[in-house]
Parts: structure tokens; sequence; C-alpha cells
């Protein structure tokens, strides 16, 4: 008889993402293996096959003796459907068994609006959702990833954090699970043991007092935990673990690509990025060691494109020598070579050609403000004469294409600066009509705006987000002020920035919320099928909970902020600082141009910043 | 342009068409044998399967057609070294040069195997085999376009009921599978219209040969 879940699938879309079985999937015996580890990406297959750090840890977990490293998605609304009807728990795609079974339970969050997810898997896994419902060593709950910089609002659910990379801190992590397993410890004994690893944050450590108009005033450290937690880095990029034997899908997935890192950190200071600042310091890994990863990637997987990633590729010394290697072979091999993050600078228009022998892709640019003020107090130095000469240089090699990204809502945005966006657009269209090679097919630029989400350990973290009724009298004042038939203007629904901004800066007491918002149906809310504001906006009311409070409101600069307990490398004095030179309009030089003094540098013992 | 025969079974019959060129592609390179390119403006490796397998049906008898690049590689060799880098389910059983014309295809055979879970009903055998034994039998079939009713007995060329055990009933039928083509479910179909008392639990199906008009295997 065939048994339950394949009568399922069947009846399912996209069967092949619940399987397994992909080439270069670790398979190992569970009879023989001490620890099992259930690797969660809270989002589908397709989602988090394409992420790098689950490629990374999963390699990473697997490589340890005695410690087998599995993979779990959330599944689809469909099959969610049909694992509910049927009383069929959650399962891990190598085995195919429950994760209800596994000894640790991962999870890696890179979205806000995935907290969701991570409730309804843990539901769907039968464990018990609350981390003091789970009173055994067994089925322990552990969280990373950028959105554990700050993880008060999942501190309900996750029985630790462990904060920055995970290249080495996991190993240690599983590692002295391995001996507690061993030896027998509970629960307790292990989270005492743990919260000693550096970049590990156990929140039943730490009982945070509210004031009364609900600003926190104090976390109480509990078990001699470290009052402050310090996120892990790797110093040594070259010697670090990198995946080169990648899982392949049989499944399309978002990015169907050998991916590789080149470098970590960003030398930019871009005052609204959450990465530009968290990810420090800057550490390069060199070209040599990046070629030969490289060609091992595409060589064990068969991929016929490979993209090289970072924060900001420009911004890669040994650019120029990685891609003189690296073309001849992907030409040799047809492999398409794409190079994301592209400055508009001289050597980039040049690389632009070069890869265009391979393939045409798109223009794209993220002013992210419409005038040079703006785009000053954000320290996005980006300027106009750039975006146009080379706007101007691509039309007349036969683009036609462009997409201009950018935020309204950015602390002291007027309606001068919003109108200033019209103003560039135009310019663009204007370059187009002087410089086109070809007119006949027409220009297309893409204009999109997003809700500018106010992100924690960065200058803006203070910042108050406008609000929504502002925010849609922004864009229409802009799409008013676009007159040419080539625009098409895209503008980010206030809703899921909305959740976003309050899950950013959220404190411990979101959990209720979330809790609420699952048992009411809210999951895969970054989808469009799925997202319901209406779920959200009642378990905030019934949790008594305003969303105003971590939006529209603003942090006092000497309030205590719920995620001061996470030490990212860059001072809060640093921060501050950063804040006031926006509001002066003053911006601050890259890194290159002489070191600003964020402090990021003192996470690092072997190596210097690379910036 | 040189064929190869191969089968889907166990997981790998969850992976669609379309994914499983791309299973393909990727198995060739890994396996260090170049595909030739289509020519154009977005050059995409040759490889083509024929008669596209819905997901979920296993098959032993897959069609690829494939062109190499460079030197000349014997067969087995290609054979060989594409099993080492294919996936669990997906297994080259041969590789040919020899190929005839797809569109030569006429027939293949199928099974599909009927699950009772509480036990075959009494009489379940008899009344199918008497089911596809008239001169018409109407069913709907699906499709993107809206549903249009069908007469499957005209492609059907011969069918056998058996009950290999207390809980299963399997239908081995020779279907044509071009120009027309009958869905192999479409036999399920019919049973649940016409005998819905002997709607089985789940049905699992399965292409075991191709043929010719003369239902000569077709290579």
């Amino acid at each position: 008889m065939t048994e339950l879940k394949k009568r399922i699938l069947p009846t399912v879309q996209k069967p092949a993402r619940y399987i397994g079985g992909e080439w270069g999937e670790i398979k190992k015996d569970k009879q023989a293996v001490d620890v099992r580890v259930a690797f969660c990406f809270p989002d589908t297959y397709e989602i988090g096959m394409s992420n790098v750090g689950m490629r990374i840890l999963y390699g990473v977990m697997n490589r340890m003796e005695g410690v087998w490293c599995e993979r779990v998605f959330a599944p689809w609304g469909d099959m969610e459907v049909q694992m509910r009807n049927h009383a069929l728990p959650l399962w891990a795609l190598e085995s195919q068994d429950p994760v209800c079974d596994f000894d640790m339970i991962a999870f890696t969050i890179g979205y806000e609006m995935s907290y969701s997810n991570i409730v309804n898997m843990l539901d769907l896994a039968g464990v018990p959702i609350h981390s003091r419902d789970r009173q055994e060593l067994k089925n322990i709950v552990f969280a990373g990833g950028v959105c554990a910089f700050n993880p008060e609002p999942l501190a309900d659910f996750i029985d630790f954090f462990s904060i920055g990379e995970g290249e080495e801190s996991t190993q240690e992590i599983v590692s002295l699970y391995q001996k507690a397993k061993k030896e027998g410890w509970n629960k307790d004994a292990f989270l005492r043991a743990v919260s000693k690893i550096q970049g590990v944050y156990v929140p039943s450590f730490y009982a945070p007092e509210y004031n009364a108009d609900g600003t926190l005033r104090k976390l109480e450290v509990k078990e001699d935990a470290p009052p402050v937690v310090t996120k892990r880095i790797v110093e040594n990029l070259d010697t670090a673990f990198f995946p080169t034997e990648m899982i392949v899908p049989s499944t399309e997935i978002v990015h169907d690509r050998a991916n590789l890192e080149i470098f970590r950190g960003c030398i930019r200071g871009c005052r609204f990025c959450q990465a530009g600042f968290s990810c420090r310091p800057v550490r390069r890994k060199h070209p040599e060691v990046l070629y030969r990863q490289a060609v091992e990637m595409l060589e064990n997987s068969g991929n016929n494109e490979i993209t090289l990633s970072s924060l900001s590729t420009s911004d890669y010394r040994g650019l120029k020598e990685l891609t003189d290697q690296l073309l001849p072979y992907c030409e040799a091999n047809r492999v398409s070579l794409s190079v994301p993050s592209l400055r508009a600078d001289n050597f980039s228009r040049e690389l632009m050609e070069k890869l265009q022998a391979v393939r045409k892709s798109g223009l794209t640019f993220a002013p992210e403000a419409g005038t040079q003020r703006l785009r000053d107090v954000i320290n996005k130095n980006l300027q106009e004469e750039e975006i146009l000469s080379t706007c101007a240089q691509a039309f007349a090699g036969g683009w036609n294409n462009v997409k201009l990204y950018f935020m309204l809502g950015l602390p002291t945005e007027t309606d001068e600066d919003v109108l200033g966006i019209a103003e560039l657009v135009y310019k663009v269209v204007q370059a187009w009509k002087e410089n086109a090679a070809n007119k006949k097919r027409g220009l297309r630029v893409h204009v999109a705006t997003a809700y500018f989400v106010p992100k924690p350990h960065t200058p803006f973290q203070w910042e108050a987000q406008i609000t929504p009724q502002e925010y849609l009298r922004r864009c229409k004042l802009l799409k008013e002020h676009f007159y040419s038939k080539s625009i098409e203007y895209d503008y980010h629904s206030t809703e899921l920035s909305r959740l976003e901004a309050v899950f950013a800066r959220g404190d411990r007491r979101l959990g209720a919320v979330i809790e609420d918002a699952v048992k009411h149906g809210a999951r895969l809310d970054g989808w469009d099928e799925y997202f319901r504001y209406d779920i959200w906006q009642d378990a905030f009311s019934r949790c008594g909970i305003p969303m105003e409070f971590y939006t529209t409101r603003g942090y006092g600069e000497d309030e205590l902020l719920p995620w001061d307990v996470i030490d990212v490398g860059v001072s809060k004095r640093f921060l501050l600082l950063e804040r006031h030179r926006a509001y002066d309009g003053r911006v601050t030089p890259d890194c290159r141009h002489g070191c600003a003094g964020c402090g990021a540098n003192g996470l690092l013992k072997e190596v210097a910043c690379d910036a | 342009m040189p064929r190869l025969c191969f089968e889907k079974t166990g997981n790998a019959v969850w992976i669609s068409h379309l994914d499983l060129m791309r299973v393909f592609q990727r198995a060739f390179k890994r396996a260090g044998l170049p595909l030739t390119h289509t020519q154009g403006f977005n050059p995409r490796p040759s490889v083509s399967i024929a008669l596209p397998l819905s997901v979920g049906i296993e098959s032993v008898c897959e069609l690829l057609d494939f062109d190499l690049d460079g030197d000349e590689i014997p067969n087995d060799e290609i054979c060989r070294r594409l099993n080492g880098a294919l996936i669990d389910g997906i297994r080259v059983r041969e590789v040919y040069s020899d190929g005839r014309k797809i569109k030569h295809i006429a027939y293949l055979d199928c099974v599909l195997t009927l699950e009772y879970d509480a036990g075959v009903p009494s009489g379940a055998a008899e009344a199918i085999a008497a089911l596809f034994a008239r001169q018409e039998l109407v069913v709907t079939k699906k499709s993107k376009n809206g549903n249009t009713e069908q007469n499957i007995i005209p492609m059907i060329r011969s069918l056998q009921v058996q009950n290999p055990d207390a809980h299963t009933l399997k239908i081995a039928a020779r279907i044509c599978c071009q120009n027309p083509s009958l869905n192999p479910m479409q036999p399920s179909a019919a049973i649940e219209t016409y005998l819905p008392e002997l709607t089985p639990d789940f049905v699992a199906c399965r292409r075991e040969a191709v043929y010719d008009l003369q239902e000569t295997i077709f290579r």
C-alpha cells in the first residue's frame, strides 16, 4: 500500500519540494550518529534553497563527526491543509523523518515577516511552541540569521540565539550538545553552559522590566549570563568553510545558480542599511581562493550560472583579478557570470560590457532618495551625474530598460525630495531620448518606492516611521508628477512594511501577538496569496499592544533599546554620531577614505579590517 | 542525434517535465559531457524528452535526445558517466545513436495499480473488464481550456484486469500516445464515473514500453 505522504503528493503544487533526494544532499545512517539537527528555513523550499547562509551551515554541521543535519522548509498552504487533515507532522527532507524526532531544531531567520512561519512550523512539527513548555534537552530550538540581531520578539519561542556568523559558533554549540546528550544533562544545564559560548543569547536568562509608558526600564540578567552578547565573526574567510559541494535542487528555485560570496562587510555606511553596519568589519577573500571555489562549485553542481555576491561588489578589491580569471573559464564552459550590486564607476561599466558577451542583464540603480540633500542625509553617496552618465552610456549601447529604486519616509524628507524623484526619472528619460541607439523598441523605466523601515543597529534605529497615510500621500504626489508613458511606478504596500517596522524594533511583548496571529491563521506573510493584515491588526488589538509604539513613536536617544543587549561591533555612540551627522546633512566618507571609528574592527584579533 | 532510454521511478516521479530537462542538463555537465547549444538569442543546451510524463507517474521507457560537443565518446561510456551524475530514481538504461523519428511512436503500455484499503470489492475485476469491453466510454477530459467529453475506447488497443492480491487491482493497457493521445489516468477516471462504488483509494501509474504503429518496440 502506498504510504500516506505519497498519496498526498499528487494533490499538491510542486511536490518535488517535499521529497529531498537532490544531487548533493547529505545522507547518514541515523543509528550511527549521536546528534540530529533539523535545520529549518521559515519559508518555502524555493526561497530557502536560495539562501547561502543555510548552505554554509548545512555543510558545517554535516562535516562534524556524529552529527547529521537535515533541511526543513515551510510547506505551501495546500500541503499544510493536507498535513493538518491527515495529522501528518512536519518532516525533514533527507530522512523524511518527523522534526519532533530530532535532537536540535535550528532556524535561520532573515526576514521579520517569516516570524509567523517559525511558530507555525513548530506547531506543524507537533513541538510545543513556547520555550518554557519544552522541558527536555531534546527538541531544543535555536536560531540565528540577521533577524537575531534583535531577538526579543521571538524570545518566547526560541531557547537560544546564535548571534552573528555561524561557521565557528555553530560547531561549538553542536559539540556542546553532543557532550550534553552523552552525559545526560537536562535542558537547564545545557542552556547555562551554552550561554558561555561567545555570541549565544539565552532569552530566559534575561528578564525585561518596563516603564509605565511601555519603554524598557531594564533587562535583568540572571544565571551569570553575559550582560551584553557580542556577535561572532569569522576572521579569515580564505580558510573558513565554504561549501563547494552544493545541493542542486531538482526543481526550480528563486536563485537557481551557484552563489559565491566574495567578501563580507561593507565600506559604505548608508545610514538606513542594517547589513551595512551589522555585517562589519570588512573581510576579504583572496581572488585565487574565490576562483578555485567558483570552478569547484560549477563542476560539482553542473550549474550554468554563477553569481558573485556581496553587499557592494564594486568595493571588492580583487574584482578585476577575479573576473579576468573567471570570465574566460565561464565563456569556455558556457556559464553565465552575474555580478550584481555593481556601482556606477568606470571599471564596473567595462565589466558590464564584458559580461554582455555571455548575456545581457538589466540596469538597476538604487539612489534611494530623489535629491542630493536627502542622499547626503542617508549617506548614499551616489551622485546624479553618475546615474545619468551610466544611463546615457547604456542607452547608447542598446539598453532600453532601467530600474530605479527609492524609499519614501526617510528622515527629514520633504515634498521637495519626493518631487526630486520625479525630476531624476525625467532626466533619465531625457538621457534616453538623447542617447538611445535604437528608439524603435521604446524605453521602460521601472520606478519603485519602498516604505522606509527603521532597523536596529543603524544610525536610524531611533527614527519614527511616517504614518501609512502620509506614505500613501507621498506616493500619490510622486505618481502625479510622472508624465512619461515609459515610466512604470510601483510602490510597496504599507501593511507589510508597517509590520516589518514593528518586528524589526520589537520587544519581548510581541511574542503574544505573534502567537495570537498564528493561532488565527497568519502564515506565509511574505506571500500575497496568504498575507492577511486583518489577522495581525486583530492580534495587536487583542493583546492590547499598539503598533504605533514601535512605528510612528520613534525611540528616545536615552531610551534602553530592546536590542541593546546585542553588540554587533559598531558602537551605539558611533550610531548616534552618525544620526546627528545625518540631521546636519553631513556625509561620512566610505571607510577607504579614512576610518570613521565605528568600532567593528575591535571584533578582529588576527587580521586588520580590510575596508 | 543520439538518444537515451531512461527510467524515472521512486521519488524522482515528482520532478516535472521542465525540471527534468534541467536535471539532465546539469547531470551532463557534471559528467563532463558538454551538450551542444541551440542557436539563437537565448542558446539552450540541446536536450529534448519525448512524450512529456505527468508528475507522479513512473516510467521505465523514457526517451531523451541529446547532442554532444567535442570528441566522440562511446555510448556505453556516456551511459556509465551519466549514471554516476544522476540522482536516485533517474537511471539511464541504454544510449544509442540510431534512434527513429519520435513521430513514429504510436502506443504505450501502462499499468495502473488500484489500491483498495478495505480490500478489493468482490466482482470488481470482472465489472471493470466489462466496462472496458463497451463500444463507447465517454469520460471528461480536463484541460486548461476547460473540460471536454472524450470517448476513450478507440484509444485503448488492449486492456487486461488482474487481481494480484486482496487489496490491489492492476490494469495493464496498451493505449494511443500520439495523435491522438490518451492520458493513462483516464481509465481510472472511467471507473470513477461509471462504477463509483469501485473507486479505489489510490491509483498509481507506470509506463512500461513504447511502440510504433506496427506494435514493435520503438527505439
